[in-house]
């Protein structure tokens, strides 16, 4: 089978297209049928990642390049899309309930997802500066609107704005970044940059700067955090929980894949600067959410270490690096996700509720939810036998073999400052007075938390699968 | 020989316990409190059964690890790696024979959310007893620090008025030693290609990696153990969790430390530990010394005892860094002798906070004339705390300074002051609490040791007498490898020595 256009292979975008047409679709049928049409959309739009899924793991085998090495799909790009989309098709699943009151109803939310996941898999396979372009911006334009999709709510409409002027500047540092780069080397493709970039030219250095100060803030590193906070406080907490997975995974892939590829000839370039960054989003993971008393602002904090420990991964600049990053990022997924469906299910009297106090003597009023939260809140600060352990065990084992051992050291001593407000959580549920019984959890939280908690507790039991496949994936980086 | 992965089953069948627990033991009712305890206890006993027949068909002699089973797990090198040695066996029939008794003691004394309080019992025990069988650095890695989880929830759920801060305290000093272990462990695994221990055993590491892994490892056990100066969180931690959780800290969890010395340190790094020697004896003298005397200052009944183990496992740190074989076999027993002892004197601390609600040393006294059978028991776990001949504690701390007093005169000479101070401190505290006239109106109608008390303590009295004037058992199990370990290190050592003689 093989069909093109202008010349071009269109097979290895085959899941791309089925997924923009779809979207297209889906906003005509809400558009025409009205907002009655939320559920159906959601609905739909969830199978819509699901066929795109099983369409990218039907792709042949092996590296397909297309549009002139602009969208490349090797086993790194199908790993992460699969993960993109596991993670926007999980954050849909969790929004139902959002999107059925009446006042947060709008099916344009489930497309909106959509669009940005169809940036998030051009991001992905970008293999020249301008797909990365590309692709990050229709991430992040639609990002920007889902974050203030509460018109009405003041919170919401600040933090898609701050998301906006500050996201708007980044890219502005990238595009510029992206010049520079253009400039120096007389290319934009990946490769291309990588046959060029031999030595550490100032200017391609100063274009790298810029370029990965773009790509630290889709990722939400320090020094480019200032927005994750309040964003993640102020928008609604289905799209925290979207914001904190899939553009993750996808900003993450590309900053991986960005470094590797185009300079490889660079290293010691970039891993400077990338272990301060990592060095320093650990630290103020660490230490910044110890004083947080709203449970969305320490789940900002959190993911801002969590980056942290995935640079430490990508820091190291070898293939052990890259797998690490893509096993850190996978777990750190099925955490984040867990998490949020628990944060979701905080509800007494229909109120929702956000303060880490309404947690108190969760393991009293209901048992399993406390338990599978505090598994979660383990398994995120590392501690073995749960999945996080086995994340930072990857990264971190790159770091020391590219003897990486000031980075290492000090991230693991950040850890221990994290588990520090991890635990604070665990002692809210198990060691203090019970406030009173939550609201019944519905089925569609509780099945992403079965999901997410049984994979979180049991990864150990079984680690074989996923650490092959991302062996194979990094190394088709390499 | 077997057909069936009897290590395995020793490991986890604590775990399935706890499953059971949760499936039949549900809601808060009276019924799944009693339905909890039960299956809680037969499941201890089933594991003590079974480790028994490790017991039987260990094969003392012989220096290899026993019991092996090797599965593939994460990735090449890192593979799902069981077995025992002699001195890893002794260590795990103190715990699955310690668990029972605690089970037992928790009985009546643990009314609130029961289920949950036997559900961490049971897997902490699955923690324990697969870190001293697991043969694979990542997997001994998964277990050593798996069992903070559990021992938070006891302390921090079930503990005393100060809990949060001692189960923080206890979590995250703990936490922070591990992880510089981790780092260790990485290096090996670049080092070697594997974390297979016996592999890793027999694989030369680089004399300034070698320093460096052993500071990693010494910032683990020696938390763990707990070494002078960073032992501050064993106080607290004995003092705020409940009798069982005390036990089960002072009888195993502090052994791994040791344990970690034995398995890691000597045998995987012995130019570093032939270096940090005078360290370690310094750092033991201390504790043995120092923390005898703090012992001696204080009111409350547990915390005497938790300072008193800080020194006890100083004879266990400083024999264990002689490695001499009477040394390393000493501190073997120590552990062995001291997990049954600082473990009954728990109970004991137990048995009259049940009654009276409170461990202060001067809210006690003439417990003799109301208790005679708790007199009794509380002054053979106070004389074998002291060290005295015919008790299991003497055997061990003799055979520690006998082992350090061929390598070093100095430490063995201060340490064994700290046997007078143990005197001081032990007789003061039972005299205190037992003897004088019973003048305290409270304390008119205390009534003595329960049938179920009986139950937890009278084996333990008579394992301290039987290992005081026979320890012959502990002994020839750990023998073999004992030895080994010391050949090993005496080869290594004396490698080097001669190699820079030559070079002069």
């Amino acid at each position: 089978m093989s069909f093109s256009s202008a010349g071009y292979q269109l097979q290895p975008v085959l899941p791309e297209l089925v997924l923009a047409v779809g979207a297209m679709v889906l906003l005509m049928i809400g558009a025409y049928r009205g907002q009655g049409t939320t559920r159906l959309v959601t609905a739909l739009a969830i199978c819509l990642l699901v066929l795109t899924g099983v369409l990218e793991l039907w792709l042949p085998a092996g590296k397909l390049v297309t549009f002139g090495g602009s969208f490349i799909v090797d086993d790194f790009a199908r790993f992460l899309k699969v993960l993109a989309l596991i993670a926007s098709a999980a954050t849909l699943i969790l929004s139902t309930e959002y999107l059925s009151q009446p006042s947060s109803r709008n099916f344009e939310f489930s497309i909106l997802v959509l669009l940005s996941t169809l940036g998030m898999m051009v991001l992905i396979s970008a293999g020249d500066l301008i797909s990365l372009y590309l692709g990050l911006e229709l991430m992040s334009l639609a990002l920007y609107v889902v974050a203030a999709s509460q018109r009405d709510n003041a919170k919401s409409s600040e933090a898609g704005l701050k998301y906006f002027v500050l996201g708007a500047l980044s890219s502005g540092m990238l595009l510029y970044g992206a010049s520079l780069i253009y400039g120096f080397t007389g290319t934009v493709s990946f490769a291309g940059i990588a046959a060029a970039a031999t030595t550490g030219s100032i200017g391609i250095v100063f274009g790298l700067v810029f370029l990965l100060a773009g790509l630290c803030f889709k990722v939400s590193a320090v020094p480019f955090h200032m927005w994750t906070p309040d964003v993640y406080e102020g928008a609604p907490t289905p799209v925290t929980a979207f914001f904190a997975s899939a553009p993750k995974v996808a900003a993450l892939a590309v900053f991986t894949r960005a470094t590797l590829t185009a300079f490889p000839g660079i290293v010691t370039q970039w891993q400077q600067i990338l272990v301060f960054v990592a060095i320093a989003s650990m630290a103020l993971g660490s230490f910044a959410a110890i004083g947080q008393t709203n449970i969305k602002r320490l789940m900002a904090y959190s993911s801002i270490g969590h980056m942290g420990f995935a640079l430490v991964g990508l820091a190291s600049g070898t293939v052990e690096g890259a797998q690490g990053v893509l096993i850190y990022i996978a777990i750190y997924v099925a955490m984040t996700l867990g998490s949020f469906s628990i944060i979701l299910a905080m509800k007494r009297n229909g109120q929702a509720l956000e303060q880490i106090s309404d947690f108190a003597g969760l393991s009293r009023t209901n048992p399993l939810l406390a338990f599978i939260f505090a598994m979660l809140l383990f398994s995120l600060a590392g501690v073995p036998p749960l999945a996080g352990f086995f994340g930072k065990w990857y990264v971190f084992v790159a770091a020391i073999k590219a003897n990486l051992f000031t980075l290492a050291v000090i991230g693991v001593l950040t850890s221990v400052v994290g588990a520090f407000y991890y635990l604070s959580i665990v002692k809210v549920m198990y060691f203090d007075q019970p406030l009173g019984k939550l609201d019944p959890v519905r089925v569609e939280l509780r099945t992403v938390l079965a999901v997410a908690g049984i994979f979180n507790i049991f990864y150990f039991a079984y680690p074989g699968p996923l650490v092959s496949v991302a062996t194979a994936a990094a190394k088709s980086l390499f | 020989m077997t057909t069936w992965p009897i290590l395995s089953v020793t490991t986890f069948l604590p775990a399935v316990g706890a499953i059971l627990v949760y499936l039949l033991a549900r809601g808060g009712d009276e019924t799944a409190s009693r339905t909890a305890r039960w299956i809680a206890l037969w499941t201890t006993l089933i594991t003590f059964a079974i480790s028994l027949i490790l017991v039987a068909r260990f094969d003392p002699a012989s220096t290899d690890f026993q019991f092996v089973e090797k599965a593939s797990w994460l990735a090449t090198g890192i593979s799902y790696h069981m077995g025992v040695d002699g001195i890893s066996l002794p260590l795990i029939i103190l715990t699955t024979a310690i668990m029972p008794l605690c089970i037992i003691a928790s009985w009546k004394s643990v009314t609130q959310r029961v289920g949950e309080y036997m559900m961490a019992f049971l897997i902490l025990e699955t923690l324990m007893v697969g870190t001293f069988s697991a043969l694979d650095l990542v997997l001994f890695y998964l277990f050593f620090e798996g069992g903070l989880i559990p021992m938070f929830l006891i302390i921090g759920v079930w503990g005393g008025p100060r809990r949060v801060y001692a189960s923080f305290k206890f979590f995250l000093y703990t936490f922070l030693g591990s992880v510089l272990m981790l780092l260790a462990i990485m290096a090996l695994y670049w080092n070697a290609g594997t974390t297979d221990i016996p592999t890793l055993m027999h694989t030369a590491v680089p004399r300034s990696m070698q320093t460096w892994a052993w500071l990693a490892f010494f910032a683990s056990f020696a938390v763990k153990m707990p070494m002078w100066p960073v032992h501050t969180w064993l106080p607290d931690a004995h003092v705020e969790a409940p009798t069982a959780g005390s036990v089960i800290l002072a009888a195993i969890l502090l052994k791994m430390g040791g344990y970690g010395f034995l398995r890691f340190s000597l045998p995987m790094f012995p130019l570093a530990s032939h270096d940090f020697a005078p360290f370690v004896f310094t750092l033991s003298v201390i504790a043995i010394i120092y923390t005898s005397l703090v012992a001696m200052m204080q009111e409350d009944m547990k915390k005497l005892i938790a300072y008193s183990s800080v020194a006890h496992m100083g004879f266990v740190t400083m024999g264990i860094f002689a490695v001499t074989t009477q040394g390393v076999a000493g501190g073997m027993f120590q552990m062995v002798s001291h997990g049954i002892v600082s473990g009954a004197l728990f109970l004991c601390v137990g048995v009259v906070y049940d009654r009276m609600h409170t461990r202060e040393i001067a809210a006690y006294g003439g417990l003799v004339n109301r208790m005679p059978l708790y007199a009794l028991t509380f002054m053979v776990f106070t004389m074998a705390n002291v060290g005295l001949p015919g008790t299991s504690g003497f055997v061990g701390e003799f055979m520690t300074l006998l082992g350090t007093f061929k390598i070093s005169l100095p430490t063995a000479f201060f340490a064994t002051t700290g046997v007078i101070l143990s005197a001081c401190y032990a007789l003061w505290l039972y005299r205190k609490v037992v003897f004088g006239a019973l003048v305290k109106p409270s304390l008119m109608s205390i009534k003595d040791l329960t049938f179920r008390e009986c139950v937890t303590l009278f084996p333990l009295i008579a394992l301290t007498i039987l290992f005081g004037v026979y320890p012959k058992p502990v002994l020839d199990m750990s023998a073999a490898s004992v030895q080994q370990l010391v050949n090993n290190y005496q080869t290594a050592v004396t490698a080097v020595k001669a190699a820079a003689l030559t070079v002069q």
